[in-house]
């Protein structure tokens, strides 16, 4: 049976070849979890999506009502709800834990500059995603929040403002808007789903990266994809999950703003207005430049450095490990993207401005002007003869 | 593991990063007190409750609706189905009869709390200007909302006993509430509570503080009635993953064995 399927249609023998037998460095970290785990958040995501959709109500005067019915009368729907809720931000974790592991050991290079690009293809998706569910339950931050990204397309010259009315479905963030964020944030996870199988057929043609950065050269320097992976992301996502189910349980709001639990009132605008917690060092660097249409090309210019970053580091060495400068350069860019991340979560105002536009300049500085340079001047440590080799050392110390 | 470690580190500063955007304000904060319902374990405590609902049905509901609830909910909070329907034998709510014309009728358990005013714009113009806000989600809907309402409830300072200064840099005039936690200081709402104001049925003294603490624990309540079985299935959650990492690892581990 199963062979007169497969000679129809192979899909036994990829599943066999792609996840079995499928050759992979022998020498992961635990960074190569992550992956998986943002797969696992995905499907996670979907999932409850799917289920909260069947109860939820797109109509600005329903919409807040719906939810809270949601949590309150539907049987465990504040489970998938408080699920949701924080699978959003620990897909975020996953992903950007995902993005500094393929950063820190060069995953971009040769020949993965697609698999790369496709990746952050996901993460714009994921985004634009994300903050369209935020405004779904019509609260206060939902409304405020779709006014000022949406508003961010008129800063574009000429064609602005009727970009905006055509985005909104009127002149204001309305029950249009509502009905069309709430289709989208149906379909793109979907579209999610579609590139992150290409992510998977372009990361198979090659292999994946391996924390020595240098390639396998034989079967000592790899092990199956099964048992050996299956076991080793099986257990990483069960210490996910745990993280995950502890703010689940235990503070479901914590990462939400307390003000999404008041009606959304047109009429009445928060104190400070912040998007959720993944979106704030964006939203520093949205504001540190003091012109509209600057900060918006400034925040969208922080995505698009990342799909050339394939060609803006010029070391021919992958893996961090071996070098020596860019290691910390790397990690300074982290310490840069969480002050970005303070600045974005504080009002405008005080030392927070100078202190956004210096971790802005410095942001672009790493990717620009730095990784350019850097590649050329840096003298690499001796890379190991084989991952074999790399490992069977590493033991002995 | 170190490597774990570094990941949770990251993790908790892409958190911490969260924690700022709620932490924000010029008042300054209200005192901390030990509730009932906080920490894994917490439960409501059900006697405040209960007295808290007094405490709504007798004071608060006059201007503040509770439109999320229906009465049946108040069985959540130890009463019986009998004791409900005690409780709201005297309520009427509007309703339609079988002509269509507008009655008010007595109402059911399953009837949401009864809203004291006919519609938003009547609440507005009873209330200078600004209808009372719906107090379903309020303690959700306020950064470390158990304590700022209970600082919000006893704060007030009457207008003697305010300095000069103070006086001064607010504006405030005779006619102004002055409390200590609302932001801006000048709070529409007159003091709702004072010792004495409710007349407890269980005995309890009936001080200001008590009366607070009561309709605060209620309003809690009010906010997630399902507080307690989120914990309940989060600590049976939690457990079961734990032993399954535990297996995984061990598994893991056998599997890897002749590789290491």
């Amino acid at each position: 049976m199963i062979a007169w399927i497969d000679h129809r249609l192979p899909i036994f023998s990829y599943i066999e070849k792609e996840y079995h037998t499928f050759p992979t460095p022998r020498n992961f970290n635990y960074f190569w979890n992550f992956g998986a785990i943002a797969t696992v958040m995905l499907v996670l995501m979907i999932a409850t999506g799917v289920v909260l959709a069947t109860n939820y109500t797109p109509h600005v005067l329903m919409a807040f009502d719906s939810v809270e019915r949601i949590d309150r009368d539907v049987p465990q729907g504040w489970l998938i709800r408080d699920l949701h809720m924080n699978g959003a931000s620990f897909f975020f974790i996953a992903v950007y834990i995902h993005i500094f592991r393929g950063m820190y050991y060069g995953s971009y290079k040769a020949p993965r500059e697609l698999l790369w690009i496709l990746g952050v293809v996901i993460f714009l998706l994921m985004m634009a995603t994300a903050f369209m569910g935020y405004v779904l339950p019509w609260g206060q931050m939902s409304f405020w929040g779709a006014t000022v990204i949406t508003n961010l397309f008129s800063a574009i010259p000429v064609v602005g403002d009727a970009i905006v009315t055509w985005l909104w479905g009127g002149f204001a963030v309305d029950n249009p808007t509502l009905n069309r964020f709430f289709a989208l944030h149906y379909l793109l996870p979907f579209i999610i789903v579609a590139v992150v199988a290409l992510h998977v057929v372009a990361l198979h043609i090659h292999g994946s990266n391996n924390p020595t950065g240098i390639d396998p050269k034989g079967p000592q320097d790899t092990v199956p994809f099964h048992p050996y992976y299956t076991m080793k992301d099986g257990f990483g996502v069960v210490v996910f999950l745990i993280v995950y189910a502890g703010f689940v349980f235990f503070a479901p709001d914590y990462m939400g703003h307390p003000d999404n639990y008041i009606p959304a009132d047109p009429l009445v605008t928060p104190a400070h207005i912040v998007p959720e917690w993944y979106f704030l060092p964006f939203y520093a660097i949205l504001r540190a430049i003091p012109d509209k249409l600057g900060g918006v090309l400034a925040m969208f210019g922080a995505i698009a450095v990342l799909f050339v970053l394939p060609w803006l580091d010029t070391s021919r060495v992958r893996s961090a490990t071996f070098r020596p400068i860019y290691k910390w350069f790397m990690m300074l860019l982290v310490v840069d993207v969480v002050i970005l991340g303070f600045c974005g979560a504080n009002p405008p105002e005080g030392f927070w401005v100078p202190l956004s536009q210096l971790a802005t300049l410095y942001y672009f500085f790493h990717f620009l002007i730095l990784l350019p340079v850097l590649g050329k001047i840096e003298r690499p440590l001796p890379l190991p003869p084989s991952i074999a080799d790399a490992v069977l050392k590493k033991k002995a110390v | 593991m170190r490597k774990l470690l570094v990941t949770g580190a990251i993790a908790l500063a892409a958190l911490a990063t969260g924690a700022v955007a709620i932490a924000a304000g010029t008042t300054e904060p209200p005192p901390q007190r030990k509730w009932h319902f906080q920490g894994p374990f917490g439960t409501y405590d059900r006697a405040a409750a209960q007295r808290g609902y007094q405490v709504y049905h007798d004071v608060c509901a006059a201007c503040h609706s509770l439109q999320l609830l229906a009465y049946r909910n108040l069985m959540e909070l130890g009463l019986t189905e009998n004791q409900v329907k005690d409780l709201i034998k005297d309520i009427t709510v509007p309703d339609l009869n079988d002509d269509g014309q507008p009655v008010d009728r007595p109402a059911r358990l399953s009837d949401r709390f009864k809203k004291p005013f006919p519609n938003q714009a009547a609440a507005a113009a009873a209330n200078n200007g600004k209808a009372p806000p719906d107090l379903s989600v309020i303690v959700k809907a306020r950064t470390d909302g158990p304590n700022y309402l209970h600082g919000l409830l006893t704060g007030y300072v009457p207008y003697d006993k305010l300095t000069p200064e103070q006086i001064k840099e607010f504006a405030v005039t005779k006619d102004d509430n002055f409390n200590k936690y609302f932001p801006g200081h000048k709070i529409a709402m007159a003091p709702p509570l004072a010792d004495d104001k409710v007349a407890y049925t269980d005995g309890t003294k009936s001080t200001l503080d008590q009366q607070s603490s009561d309709v605060v624990e209620f309003l809690a309540w009010a906010s997630e009635p399902h507080m307690e079985d989120r914990k309940r299935t989060g600590v049976r959650v939690i457990l079961f993953l734990l032993a399954l990492a535990g297996f995984m690892y061990a598994v893991k581990r056998m599997v890897w064995s002749d590789k290491h």
